[in-house]
């Protein structure tokens, strides 16, 4: 009871405002006070993103699987890529999870600052809470996905790895915060120069190329295999193998490196938009 | 007594420039030109060197400007058009950051200008409220304990678990308002140039800042109407051009402000560095007047006198094609007519091209036009097809008292935005 009469009664914050100098602060604080409100962001999207669609939830199933089936036709039956053994719907389908996850989330976040300038320029919140709010929605696309991809085990007669299945929540996060870290970005870009949405589509189209969804990264020759991990999206997609079919070699220094890549992102992104946001209002 | 609000040397710079970029995309060259030109400027964004930041001009909307408030107490603030006021009150709610200076603020500051902000059409009224109560900062448990409350001042009961894409414009703006009128916040900041809605919407939003104020909470009430403001408020600071000129008893500061000559009413002037005046060589515009049927310049007119608008302006250089008009729209955004002095064919030909100097275009609205209301004055100069040299939507407005206009014997509102006096015939046609 004395938790909720604290939470009710609003005892007066005072609140500074000032000019934000050099490096502003994180201010993780004021994102802590307004949690609910990213919670929220993140039921209205999934509820309104498929409102008035004949097929509703469904397209969270239709739009992997039917990119499945295309990859399935031409680096299977035409192109004959190698797979490790595995039946390649089952290879690609675990590697389009996480890569449909992070496309969603990098677009929506990518658009979430301008899509919802009506907010900016009114109220108060922190800014971080439109991004983060839509990059988390796409989480839910991925859980419905993943029941077919159980479906698809079982259909292929696929062992899935048990031992190792632990690990996959870590590279669901390291996809999220890759997705969020380059959405902080594009977004405080965004609301100054539009050209990020001339350059989404080709940017993610250029990224999934660059990595190994439709193919296996065992294709890739040894000099290339650095350069080649600066791409956290690989790291994902590997340890997503890895995880839950046990193919390749698991953690090794090329998925450290996509860690450290990653992070870098995130944190540079936060600061960046943290120094962007005092102008937001007024370019957008 | 503590003090809720305290603003110390208080500065906001913006730039201007923004005006000329808007223009660009006019002509098929410029398009052509700004293509080609694309990949130069994107290198000179990227080291820093931005191209538009070089030949930008900055204009302080704030200046130096300092107060405390004491809980409790309702200011008012007044001044015309770009003397800063709206910037205050964003920087106040945190919308936009200061340039320099600092301020304290004691509690939630709550605006009734965010109505409806973060709605969405899909979504129930129900789970809009949850909505866009956690946008306005409030918790979830506190919009549990309110939300019948919330519910019966919408007057939506019925309605509440429909999407409000199908709801009317009443039912959504009541809504709304109802949300943003629960948030209770200690702070309370009123833009009356931003509130939406019509005269009776508007009568509530007032009322409720009020009741707020007999609450004891703290009231920031920004409005051209000088009556609102000595009605609600005790105390007023005056701005122009970004300064804090006066503070005092609202009557005095109203009294300093109409007489100053910054008075906005029926009048408009604009200054050659104004920075809202977005205009671009050879047009320079002077002046906007809103006169009665006798020549006075006013801010309400009678809605059975016509009405003359003057538009003053001036050409550096002759201009061939050029037209100069009016909008008129509702205080709600919604046009009513768009005229043009050289719509007159005769008169096109007649002023092919306008010369060097100062002009004066003058257009006569006959009476019995407008409802009883604010409306707002917009004005545009441009050469169809070549370019726009000006324009400002909202760059004046006037209010219309309706008394002796047809059907007021009933004192009743009437909707709609006209009330013409209409030719009416009775007949019998049968038993």
């Amino acid at each position: 009871m004395t938790q909720l009469t604290k939470i009710t009664s609003h005892e007066p914050t005072t609140i500074y405002i000032k000019p934000s100098k050099g490096l502003a602060a994180l201010n993780l604080r004021d994102l802590w006070v307004y949690r609910e409100l990213v919670f929220f962001m993140v039921w209205r999207d999934i509820k309104v993103r498929y409102k008035q669609t004949l097929l509703g939830m469904a397209w969270a199933v239709i739009q992997p699987v039917m990119t499945m089936l295309v990859f399935t036709f031409l680096f299977d039956k035409v192109a004959k890529l190698p797979t490790d053994g595995i039946p390649y719907p089952v290879f690609s389908f675990t590697a389009l999870l996480p890569w449909g996850l992070f496309v969603t989330a990098l677009n929506q976040g990518s658009r979430s600052l301008v899509a919802h300038n009506n907010m900016v320029t009114k109220i108060y919140f922190p800014r971080l809470i439109l991004p983060m709010a839509s990059v988390f929605a796409g989480i839910v696309d991925f859980a419905i996905a993943f029941v077919i991809l159980l479906g698809l085990l079982i259909y292929y007669k696929v062992t899935p790895a048990w031992h190792l299945l632990w690990t996959l929540p870590f590279f669901l996060l390291l996809a999220v915060v890759t997705a969020l870290g380059v959405a902080l970005w594009l977004s405080a870009i965004n609301v100054q120069y539009r050209d990020v949405n001339q350059a989404l589509p080709f940017l993610t189209q250029f990224w999934l190329f660059a990595t190994p969804v439709a193919y296996s990264s065992s294709v890739i020759s040894e000099k290339w295999l650095l350069l080649y991990s600066l791409n956290p999206m690989a790291g994902v997609v590997n340890g997503f193998r890895w995880a839950l079919l046990g193919s390749g070699n698991g953690p090794d220094l090329a998925l450290w490196i996509s860690v450290a890549i990653s992070v870098l992102i995130l944190v540079t992104g936060l600061f960046y938009f943290r120094s962007m946001e005092k102008t937001f209002a007024d370019t957008i | 007594m503590t003090t809720a609000i305290s603003v110390t040397n208080l500065s906001k710079q913006y730039r201007i420039g923004a005006a000329e970029t808007k223009f660009r995309y006019n002509m098929l060259r410029d398009v052509l030109v700004d293509t080609f030109y694309a990949p130069v400027r994107l290198a000179k964004a990227l080291v820093g060197k931005s191209e538009r930041r070089a030949n930008q001009n900055f204009v302080w909307a704030l200046e130096d400007v300092s107060f405390d408030l004491e809980e409790g107490n309702v200011l008012g603030i007044v001044g015309r058009n770009g003397a800063g006021k709206s910037t205050l009150l964003k920087i106040l709610s945190r919308i936009t950051e200061p340039t320099r200076g600092t301020v304290t603020v004691r509690g939630r500051v709550g605006s009734l200008l965010e109505v409806g902000t973060g709605f969405h059409p899909e979504l129930t009224g129900r789970e809009n409220i949850y909505m866009n109560g956690a946008i306005l900062g409030m918790k979830r448990v506190e919009i549990d304990r309110k939300f019948d409350e919330i519910v019966d001042f919408s007057e939506v009961t019925q309605y509440i678990d429909t999407p409000v894409k199908r709801y009317s414009s009443g039912m959504y703006l009541r809504l709304a308002f109802a949300v943003a009128a629960h948030l209770e916040p200690e702070i309370l900041v009123v833009d009356e140039v931003l509130a939406v809605g019509d005269a009776e919407f508007q009568k509530k939003c007032l009322g409720k800042m009020g009741d707020v104020a007999q609450q004891g909470r703290t009231v920031l009430f920004v409005s051209h109407n000088m009556s609102a403001i000595l009605r609600l408020t005790t105390e007023a600071i005056v701005l122009n051009k970004g300064k804090l000129i006066m503070r005092g008893p609202t009557q005095e500061a109203v009294d300093f402000y109409l007489s100053s000559g910054q008075a906005q009413a029926g009048e408009r002037a604009w200054d050659a560095d104004e920075p809202s005046a977005a205009a671009s060589a050879p047009f320079w515009p002077i002046s906007l007047k809103v006169k009665d049927g006798r020549g006075k310049v006013v801010d309400t007119i009678r809605s059975t006198e016509p009405v003359t608008l003057e538009f003053e302006y001036r050409l550096d250089a002759p201009v061939t094609g050029l037209r100069v008009g009016v909008y008129l729209s509702t205080m709600r955004g919604e046009y009513i007519l768009t005229s043009f002095d050289t719509d007159d064919p005769l008169l096109f030909e007649k002023h092919a091209t306008r010369n060097t100097g100062r002009y004066l275009s003058r257009a006569t609205l006959p009476a019995d036009i407008f409802n009883e209301g604010r409306y707002s004055v917009g004005v545009n100069a441009s050469s169809f097809g070549v370019r726009r040299y000006f324009m400002d939507e909202n760059a004046l407005a006037f209010n219309v008292d309706i008394s002796g206009a047809p059907g007021t014997q009933w004192p009743e509102p009437r909707v709609g935005p006209i009330r013409p006096r209409l030719e009416w015939k009775i007949e019998k046609i049968g038993e």
